[in-house]
């Protein structure tokens, strides 16, 4: 520090020790230096200021943990009311107003200043005719209409498998949702929060996505009706298989096991099955037109395994064969019942 | 050096009259005209703020148009501009593949205004010459006299012209290494590798943080790769990185050390500034040879003796700083040597009746300051070069790599090192990330940052042809999803196959380890799929029955896309991955004996 330096012939005169004023604050530099070392490093871990972690917990990373509500985003039952409102017709609009109408309209389910969560399947890049995704023109018409219930906004999201942004723009999701005012999400890593599903098989805590659920009141599923080379049929209660992040391919070790654990984690206002197009081989990612047959139908659903068990039997043709064991396993845990024709459900043909 | 340097006394601050002007009017200080009667916008408006201005214009431009090679960006606009309108590249792919590639010609951009004025680009348009200069002058802490000295042109400075040598032979056997060095493709290939990523991750960085105070406010605009669910990674980063470090920080030992030293396109805009009409002229009857133009000359290029008309960036900081305004930037200068008379040592010169002040009477070198046998030196250098580059067993088709796997519409490989630049546009481009720059592993030196896919990153999305669009040379030729997929007029043909999938059933879990799984086949987006299953009932260990359904690989449906591989929860090393062998752009690295029919006998 103050060390008079300067040429040789002043240091000459120079004194021999430094002043005492440079002294006394260059140990109290060193003092301070390592008084506040100390301090960090060995005051307790309660204490302000330290950074003491004796036996390395402290220094791991914490992970929030979250939970959806209680009983999910359902609405209350409306006694004798259709569970299942099944519309057939080709008008879009019209069977889906048909479908919603049957299990007791629109007014029902969203109330004016609900924060909306649609999620569609947009698993894969593309085009809507080949029946892998979503159909936009259903997905622009339940904006609306949700919308025009009052909806304060409508988001739509979904994790793709593969990139999301190709993904969303070759389904013709992205635009769908754009024209008719909704939100888009597409995931982030910001946008993953770890979820707890208590009592679920394997998926207890798992990376969500949870963005677009921050503040949300109300969720409605739309999926598309599709073959599967696994779980063999992939409907609405496959569908939220999009909400979630992490290792998801290690979910087909026990696929059935983990689409009951879906159905544990969403219980969603209602969801909408979308047969107008129908992948009935080759799934779930298709590719030719040839795997695709139009359904001419639109199902609204307070209960989703009912309207999967529909889809299976109607739109894909199968009622001859049994349903998945996904149904059997969701149905004994109460996430649904199978047997859509011994609920109270509407049927309608319109347009 | 032991030059002499001959500083005038810095003036002062009254440089300009303190007087009332002409009209008797009182103005501030930064409106009173100069003192030799220029107006005072004199001052601002130069020549060398305009090239500054240009410079801050190519270097944004530069940076948008790669900032917008990204799938909901492109919209129409050259995103690969400025490696199209690189005269290099266009002049050796030319040498290599006899062919000017699609927007290639776009080379005249530069081309032109070099034979007229000389190697402007570099100082005016070239966006990693932009950066050199801006590091350059903020770190400079050198005083006047060390800047005068360090501008001095130095032998090392013909570096370039071996390199360019070296590089145009090479291409004249096919292996096109411009990429390693030219300016454009390296600060491409650094923006692609190093500072977007880096953007990702501030953008991704923010958004976490703000998201931590309950605002969910979309950074996205930041990110180079809006819309990519992860975070994109790049084989080899660091090692690109650190050459962006080393480059820059060169220029504290050497202002503009590559482009003076090392720049293969500088040096062929030096050779082909020979020709050029314009250039900085200096006038012997003025100039007191006080060196001062040295001060910021960026190409080191002498003006204060005989002009190196192949190093002169054309930056026009000589005329700037020149105090006894001496220099000028000339149409068609005469030589003016041989029209002095007199002699200098006696004092007697005159040119036109004008008396010869400057000592030195050379105004002007017109060809790179390269002897004769050195060019000879390192055209031996690059005729050896090519077998020791192209013998590399992972280049060649008797040893290819086989995890060297290109991006659609490829030309075969020989063919694919003809044309490729290094500039990593394809990967920059790609929305799944599984473009990854090659590191000596997959072809050798001679591939290095070349474009190959590696699946545990990404896959190729089926209706993704990105990459083909902005490749500037065609060594991914430009195809359409149809053609990439077999379709419509191309069903002949058949789709583009990148290599085929392969089970190791040692780790595959319903194979090896009682464990129902079949991800590979669920993502497999061919139809009929490329993957087929053995369906058993089997009795585990434990006693409990499982449907194991045991995948087989349909060879002839594979297209290579490295989806399943990808998606394998096996994730260290997948129980099923893709190589190379049965690439459609090659019939000698075919697998099936069907691959080999053309496609009318199909």
């Amino acid at each position: 520090m103050a060390r008079s330096g300067g040429k040789p012939s002043d240091r000459k005169e120079a004194p021999e020790r430094i002043d005492r004023r440079a002294a006394l604050r260059q140990i109290g530099t060193v003092s301070a230096i390592a008084a506040g070392a100390g301090w960090a490093a060995l005051a307790p871990p309660t204490w302000p200021g330290s950074l003491r972690d004796p036996d390395g917990e402290r220094g791991k990373p914490k992970q929030p943990v979250f939970r959806l509500p209680e009983n999910g985003f359902l609405v209350p039952n409306v006694p004798g009311g259709a569970v299942l409102g099944i519309a057939r017709g080709q008008n879009v609009v019209a069977m889906l107003k048909a479908a919603v109408d049957a299990i007791g309209g629109m007014g029902r389910f969203i109330q004016p200043g609900d924060i909306v969560v649609v999620k569609p399947n947009v698993a894969f890049e593309r085009a809507a005719a080949l029946g892998a995704t979503s159909n936009p023109e259903v997905l622009k018409a339940l904006v609306e209409l949700v919308r025009d219930a009052g909806a304060k906004e409508v988001r739509v999201a979904d994790n793709p498998i593969e990139s999301p942004e190709s993904c969303f723009v070759r389904s013709g999701i992205q635009r769908a949702s754009l024209e008719a005012g909704a939100r888009l999400y597409l995931p982030k890593k910001s946008d993953f929060e770890t979820l707890h599903i208590p009592g679920a098989r394997w998926i207890e805590h798992w990376p969500f996505f949870w963005q677009p659920f921050r503040d949300a009141t109300k969720v409605i599923g739309l999926a598309p009706v599709k073959d599967h080379n696994l779980c063999r049929a992939s409907m609405t209660t496959k569908n939220w298989y999009g909400l979630l992040g992490g290792r998801r391919n290690q979910f087909h070790q026990d696929i059935h096991g983990i689409i009951t654990d879906l159905a544990l984690m969403m219980r969603p206002t209602f969801v909408v099955l979308d047969g107008t197009r129908v992948l009935f081989r080759s799934g779930p990612t298709g590719g030719s037109l040839d795997d695709v047959r139009p359904g001419q139908t639109i199902v609204a659903a307070t209960d989703s395994l009912a309207a999967d068990a529909f889809g299976w039997q109607d739109l894909l043709g199968r009622a001859d064969e049994s349903l998945p064991a996904y149904f059997e396993q969701a149905a004994r845990k109460n996430l649904g019942n199978p047997d859509w024709r011994s609920l109270p459900f509407k049927e309608a043909q319109v347009g | 050096m032991s030059h002499e340097v001959n500083v005038p006394k810095p003036s002062g601050a009254p440089a300009r009259p303190r007087a009332e002007t002409r009209d008797g009017l009182i103005r501030p200080a930064w409106l009173k005209p100069n003192r030799d009667g220029s107006p005072w916008y004199a001052r601002t408006f130069r020549i060398t703020t305009t090239r500054i201005i240009s410079q801050a214009f190519f270097f944004a431009l530069f940076s948008f148009l790669l900032f917008f090679t990204w799938f909901s960006r492109l919209g129409g606009y050259p995103v690969s501009l400025f490696l199209e309108v690189d005269p290099l590249v266009a002049f050796a792919t030319a040498i290599s593949t006899h062919t000017v590639y699609r927007w290639l010609w776009r080379a005249l951009f530069v081309l032109v205004p070099t034979l007229l004025l000389g190697r402007v680009f570099c100082n005016w348009m070239c966006p990693y010459g932009t950066m050199h200069q801006f590091f350059g002058w903020i770190f400079n802490i050198r005083s006047n006299k060390g800047n005068i000295e360090k501008n001095r042109y130095r032998p090392v400075f013909q570096l370039k012209y071996y390199i360019l040598t070296l590089f145009l032979i090479l291409a004249g056997f096919g292996a096109l290494q411009i990429g390693l060095l030219d300016p454009i493709c390296l600060l491409t290939r650094t923006f692609v590798v190093t500072f977007f990523p880096a953007s990702d991750l501030l953008a991704e960085h923010l958004r976490s943080t703000l998201l931590g105070h309950g605002l969910d406010v979309p950074t996205s605009f930041l990110s180079s790769a809006p819309g990519a669910a992860e975070q994109r990674v790049f084989a080899g980063a660091w090692f690109v990185g650190l050459i962006i470090f080393g480059l820059v920080g060169m220029n504290l030992v050497i202002p503009r050390f590559f482009c003076r030293v090392l720049c293969p396109l500088g040096a062929f805009l030096g050779v082909l500034s020979r020709f050029s009409l314009w250039r900085i002229d200096r006038d012997v009857t003025k100039c007191t040879d006080c060196d001062l133009c040295l001060k910021h000359c960026e190409g080191a290029s002498d003006p204060h003796q005989a002009l190196r008309k192949s190093e002169c960036f054309v930056c026009f900081n000589c005329i700037d700083d020149c105090p006894e305004d001496a220099l000028s930037f000339r149409w068609l200068p005469v030589s003016i040597k041989d029209r002095v008379i007199g002699t200098v040592k006696a004092k007697t010169a005159t040119l036109f009746g004008r008396k010869v002040i400057s000592e030195h009477l050379e105004t002007e070198r017109r060809t790179p300051d390269v002897p004769r046998r050195r060019w000879l030196f390192a055209s031996i250098v690059g005729v050896l070069s090519f077998p020791f580059l192209r013998l590399s067993r992972d280049v060649n088709d008797r040893g290819f790599n086989e995890k060297a796997i290109r991006p659609p519409g490829s030309v075969a490989e020989p063919e694919f090192l003809e044309r490729c630049i290094k500039c990593d546009q394809c990967i920059n481009v790609c929305p799944t990330n599984v473009l990854q720059p090659a590191t000596l592993k997959e072809s050798g030196l001679e591939g290095l940052w070349t474009p190959v896919m590696d699946f545990s990153v990404g896959f190729c999305q089926l209706n993704c042809t990105l990459c083909s669009e902005v490749c500037p040379t065609g060594a991914i030729q430009k195809i359409s999803v149809d053609r990439k997929l077999g379709m419509k007029d191309y069903a002949d043909a058949g789709p583009i196959v990148l290599g085929t999938a392969f089970f190791n059933r040692g780790r595959c879990l319903p194979w090896a380890m009682e464990t129902p799984c079949v991800v590979c086949e669920e993502v497999c987006p061919v139809t009929p799929k490329a993957i087929g299953t053995y369906d058993e009932e089997h009795t585990r260990w434990d006693g409990t029955t499982v449907t194991l359904n045991k995948p087989y690989m349909r060879p002839e449906l594979c297209i290579g896309c490295g989806i399943c591989e990808h998606e394998c929860p096996v994730l260290d090393d997948a129980a099923v991955y893709v190589t190379a062998i049965g690439e459609s752009r090659s019939k000698a690295r075919s697998l099936l004996l069907a691959q080999r029919k053309e496609p009318n006998q199909r």
